[in-house]
């Protein structure tokens, strides 16, 4: 009897942990993706399969990937809204932030190498299980297209990045 | 050499297929991380050490798939793809995978 009541205890220290940590980190985590979206709204990311022939550009690959990890509280929300269905809008959020950080990260490729586009951006998710851990890795990548000719905008470039 | 994952490039003409290139790792990080890594999982945020590690393995099995088109006498690989599975605790499989062609000069 008294073991469960300790387990319980528990249960909730780890829940109301998980919830004001979870929450803040992740409150902190979207202010600052809205930053750095604005920062670098100039390169424009673009799923399409065919590059522009405008002018010579020179093609690079470029990643960006980030591991994400959710915290006890929305592992529970997420098991609660398992029983009756419906959007788990805990873990939508979390992927929400992995994708948009891993753009992010390849934008700041790209943008290093002064690309004026990304083109054919994929996206690859996978969950990383170790043990009890449910932690989703994304990545994305794409095609950076870099102007041949055009070597002046390098100083824009590094204020852009240190801006990131 | 040239790695995209465009399949075509609108100034350059393919001249050869020399036919799919692939390139592999699978990596695991040593058990203290994956302590940190459970601790971390209970408050949220990003795993620093795991997304490390996956860059890392990615960059390893895209330098094998670039040897590979080496080896074939390609000057270019096109349209690659990622993928990544995770095969037990702890370890993740990444794989590339692409198409080896000789390209024409600008």
């Amino acid at each position: 009897m008294n073991s469960v009541l300790i387990q319980g205890v528990g249960v909730v220290i780890l829940l109301v942990l998980g919830y004001i940590f979870g929450r803040i980190a992740e409150k902190r985590h979207f202010k600052r993706i809205i930053k750095r979206e604005e920062a670098c709204q100039h390169l424009p990311v673009i799923a399409t399969r065919y590059p522009p022939t405008d002018q010579p550009y020179q093609q690079i690959m470029v990643t960006g990937n980030v591991v994400i990890a959710s915290d006890y509280f929305k592992g529970f929300l997420a098991g609660l809204i398992n029983i009756f269905g419906g959007r788990v809008t805990p873990f939508e959020s979390m992927l929400d932030r992995a994708r948009r950080e891993s753009i992010l990260r390849m934008k700041g490729e790209a943008m290093k190498l002064n690309a004026r586009y990304v083109f054919n951006v994929k996206f690859d998710t996978t969950r990383i299980a170790t043990g009890r851990l449910a932690a989703m890795e994304v990545l994305a990548y794409g095609t950076a297209m870099v102007p041949v000719n055009q070597a002046n905008s390098d100083a824009k470039a590094t204020t852009l990045n240190a801006a990131i | 050499m040239l790695v995209s994952n465009l399949e075509l490039l609108p100034d350059r003409t393919v001249q050869q297929h020399l036919g799919l290139v692939q390139g592999s790792s699978v990596r695991s990080k040593h058990v203290g991380r994956d302590i940190a890594a459970s601790l971390k999982n209970f408050f949220g945020g990003e795993l620093k050490g795991y997304t490390e590690l996956l860059s890392d393995s990615r960059d390893e099995a895209t330098e094998r798939m670039v040897q590979q088109a080496e080896a074939l006498g390609a000057n270019a690989v096109l349209n690659v793809r990622y993928s990544t599975s995770s095969i037990a605790a702890g370890a993740a499989e990444i794989f590339v995978y692409g198409t080896a062609v000789v390209l024409s000069d600008e």
